[in-house]
């Protein structure tokens, strides 16, 4: 007899998902399946609307996440019209995305993550939060993390109108430019971004690297997955969120790839499956087979960790500092631990909140020179970038008056669906034996897939609660054996 | 006074509006003191099935966002307004459609063809679908199937409040607040903003000018001062309420109305229309033609948020 564990709601992306986990008759876990439930077309829908409307049309797709879509479109559209954004207008575009990389990462960071492992993982679910979080730690971490966001969201309103809508982006440039007196406030951000971000990780060594149980679990099989790893790395193959090539390891380190991101349709396949509206990517010439990791896999993985094991090192100086002594510590790179992409998510909010005092210092941010109206129109444009959950790919086709007539999307949890299915059908595995599964299990399997940040996930982990869980446990007929559920 | 009992819901959307809520910072604990929140599954684990076993009325406020597009939604949407006394329809896609009301223009089928069998990456030889049953080796999997069109909250249930915006502003969150916990809301039916358009609240300089030629945004650069209709920029102010605070105006980026049509306008996209046929320069047939062609995408920018209740294409609600 099968049994099924129904995981819902959880995560969004386009729409919701839930996680069904199988039993056999021992109560063992069988299999897991990640499924989005929900397809809104935005590949369809957006043909026929001007090319250079798209970058106020797409950060719809994700109100949590809006801010790399916006900016994978304006880069289509550069691409698009053959042309290069002025300095200037670079600048501004990469202090929008930064801003946006410190809040998001944060509020993920502390109010999702954190209460696990500060709080410890099989603690009362009711204390298992930020304010647990807050006792424990004895400072407002609440506070201050509410502070550090408004400050960012104000950057990304002062560039973009609507934080929750960037409106703008244009090909070759910025519609609006910065000055002197905004610069001001702007670098009193970055500096105070960078004080967070060192303290941030103070916490987390403190929490982590001191408490051996928490690292020991890091470290466990449970939370381990063995595949390729995809992210965009600069010239010096360094991490880079807004542009550089995409640059694919395989699972023992090694570089498979390196390539143009235009080129992605020789480099990427997406699979279709019956029981998921979300197309399933993997390495194309390795091509389909399959849920599974290790050898012959042909998933990848893509987010916070996986930009740190395709790079060399980080763009800032303490971020490089950091991320040496984090690969020391999980004994050397890649790393296939899952809940390390927590760690590398503070290394690349510290690097995103250097980045944004490097600009905040440059002195063409103010240049009034912020677009270059030098169009030519080629029907074809890709654009793609580094979005706070993984690699983004926004592609259009144009008719000769700049028209769309093909669009073709790639997000982050498309990436990481196959694996989010793995890691928790890992974890389950581990930790759910027999039909007795207890609420402290179920967080073990839950943390599985919160490293990946899947997006609804975006959106309940802005605010200082649980994710909501439940998990049904019926027989073949599927009537209600028994529900665990978080208060 | 007693605490308010306080829901929200999110339909077809994109999170932006629950995000939204978030962003009057520190002021949400001004909220705690007001309300207890009884739903809000983006943000507390209470199931449908706590909602379902609340007696009628017994909910205060409900801030409903999203569009509907599945039965799924549409049953919610009913409970909810069963079980509360003053429902809200929040943010431009509960309100007309929103963005996801895009798809009102085309079908289903069209956009399971378009995602499934033509994106150029897909790998699919076995042509395969989403199924809304599907059996796996150990058991079945199940995923909601979606209706053609894309619906306003009010085309499904009676609705007290409507509160624009994609999504609505801090201060209009702040406003409706306010009107909670000073109990002094207005008229059931009232739209939450401002009753005026949002040129009335623009404060760029309107000459009067006269155009010959609509351009495109990426076309030109507009002067930072001038009205951007003037200059020749599509700008929907004049046919969109206010209440934002001209947020993408400020910017140097033309309205695109999501904050619906102001009071006593019944379609955006013909108030529009007629703000550009007088100020467009026009001897004769000719001109009107050239006109014609600058308005590259008259239906998906007119009615770029509402397209649920645009003359164009208001659908009645189509069951699958
Ligand atoms: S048309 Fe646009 S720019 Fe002109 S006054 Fe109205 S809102 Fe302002
Ligand atoms: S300017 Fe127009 S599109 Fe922009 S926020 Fe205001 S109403 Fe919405
Ligand atoms: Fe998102």
């Amino acid at each position: 007899m099968t049994s099924k564990v129904t995981i819902n709601p959880i995560t969004r992306l386009e729409g919701h998902g839930k996680i069904e986990v199988f039993l056999d008759d021992k109560g063992n876990v069988e299999d897991a399946y990640f499924q989005v439930v929900e397809l809104r077309g935005f590949e369809r829908f957006c043909i026929g609307r001007p090319a250079e409307e798209m970058p106020r049309i797409v950060p719809n797709i994700c109100g949590v996440c809006p801010t790399p879509h916006n900016m994978a479109s304006t880069k289509a559209l550069d691409d698009l019209y053959g042309v290069e954004p002025t300095p200037t207008a670079k600048l501004i575009r990469q202090l929008h995305l930064n801003a946006f990389y410190v809040e998001d990462h944060y509020v993920h960071f502390f109010f999702l993550a954190a209460p696990d492992f500060v709080v410890g993982p099989d603690s009362d679910p009711a204390l298992r939060n930020v304010v647990g979080l807050v006792n424990k730690v004895g400072i407002d971490i609440g506070g201050k993390v509410i502070d550090v966001r408004k400050k960012c969201r104000e950057i990304i309103k002062l560039i973009a109108g609507k934080p929750c809508h960037p409106e703008g982006g244009l090909p070759g440039g910025v519609p609006r430019g910065i000055t002197e007196e905004e610069r001001k406030w702007i670098k009193e951000t970055a500096d105070y971004s960078v004080e967070f971000a060192r303290f941030a990780l103070e916490i987390f060594k403190q929490a982590v690297l001191d408490n051996k149980e928490y690292l020991k679990l890091v470290l466990s099989d449970a939370y381990k997955l063995n595949t390729y790893y995809m992210g965009l790395v600069d010239e010096n193959k360094r991490v880079n969120f807004y542009e550089g090539k995409l640059r694919v390891v395989d699972p023992s380190g090694a570089e498979y790839a390196l390539f143009d991101y235009r080129d992605y349709i020789s480099h990427i396949g997406e699979w279709v499956e019956p029981w998921t509206y979300i197309r399933l990517t993997h390495l194309k010439k390795i091509g389909w087979n399959g849920l599974h990791d290790g050898k012959g896999t042909s998933l990848y993985r893509v987010g916070p960790l996986a930009r740190l094991n395709v790079a060399e090192g980080m763009l800032t100086p303490l971020a490089q500092k950091e991320y040496e002594s984090m690969y020391d510590t999980l004994g050397g790179k890649p790393s296939h631990h899952t809940l390390a992409y927590h760690w590398a998510r503070l290394i690349e909010a510290l690097q995103a909140a250097e980045h944004l005092q490097r600009i905040a210092d440059d002195p063409l941010l103010t240049s009034k020179d912020i677009r270059n109206m030098d169009l030519k129109l080629k029907r074809r444009g890709i654009g793609c970038l580094e979005a706070a959950r993984g690699t983004l790919i926004h592609h259009y086709e144009t008719d000769e008056r700049g028209i769309i007539t093909k669009v073709n999307l790639i997000v982050a949890t498309q990436h990481n669906a196959a694996p989010i299915s793995l890691s928790v059908k890992k974890a389950a595995q581990a930790f759910i034996k027999g039909p007795e599964v207890k609420e402290g299990l179920l967080n073990m399997a839950e943390m599985a897939f919160r490293p990946y940040d899947p997006c609804l996930a975006c959106a309940t982990h802005a605010l200082p609660g649980e994710m909501p869980l439940i998990v049904n446990i019926r027989d073949k007929h599927g009537d209600l054996i028994r529900s665990v559920q978080r208060d | 006074m007693a605490k308010l009992k306080l829901a929200l819901y999110w339909a077809a959307a994109c999170g932006g509006c629950d995000v939204a809520v978030l962003d009057i910072n520190e002021k949400i604990l001004d909220v705690a003191k007001l309300a207890d929140i009884v739903f809000w599954p983006i943000a507390l684990d209470f199931k449908y099935h706590h909602v379902e076993a609340m007696p009628d009325k017994s909910v205060d406020v409900c801030l409903f966002n999203g569009a509907i597009r599945s039965s799924e939604q549409e049953h919610i949407a009913k409970m909810l307004r069963s079980k509360s006394k003053v429902l809200v329809s929040f943010g431009s896609c509960a309100c007309f459609g929103g963005i996801p009301a895009l798809a009102n223009l085309t079908t289903r089928a069209e956009i399971m063809e378009r995602a499934y069998i033509e994106a150029p990456s897909n790998e699919n030889p076995n042509k395969t679908l989403p199924q809304t049953k599907v059996s796996v080796p150990e058991g079945e999997l199940t995923l909601p199937e979606l209706y053609d069109n894309v619906l306003t909250l009010a085309q499904v249930v009676p609705v007290e409040y409507f509160v624009p915006g994609c999504p609505p502003t801090v201060d209009l969150i702040l406003k409706v607040v306010n009107a909670l916990a000073t109990n002094s809301l207005p008229p059931v039916g009232a739209t939450i903003a401002s009753d005026k358009t949002l040129c009335d609240e623009c404060d760029r300089k309107k000459e009067k000018k006269m155009i010959s030629r609509i351009y495109r945004t990426h076309e030109i650069i507009p002067d930072p001062e001038r009205c951007l209709l003037e200059q020749g920029l599509l700008c929907m102010g004049s046919a969109t309420r206010g209440g934002c605070g001209a947020l993408c105006v400020k910017v140097n980026i033309p309205c695109r109305g999501c904050f619906g049509p102001p009071a006593g306008v019944f379609d955006q996209g013909a108030k529009l229309v007629s703000s550009i046929a007088s100020i467009y320069q026009t001897n004769g047939k000719q001109d009107i033609e050239k006109m014609v062609n600058e308005l590259v995408d008259p239906a998906g920018t007119f009615y770029r948020f509402g397209m649920s209740v645009s003359m164009l294409k208001r659908r009645i609600p189509q069951k699958t």
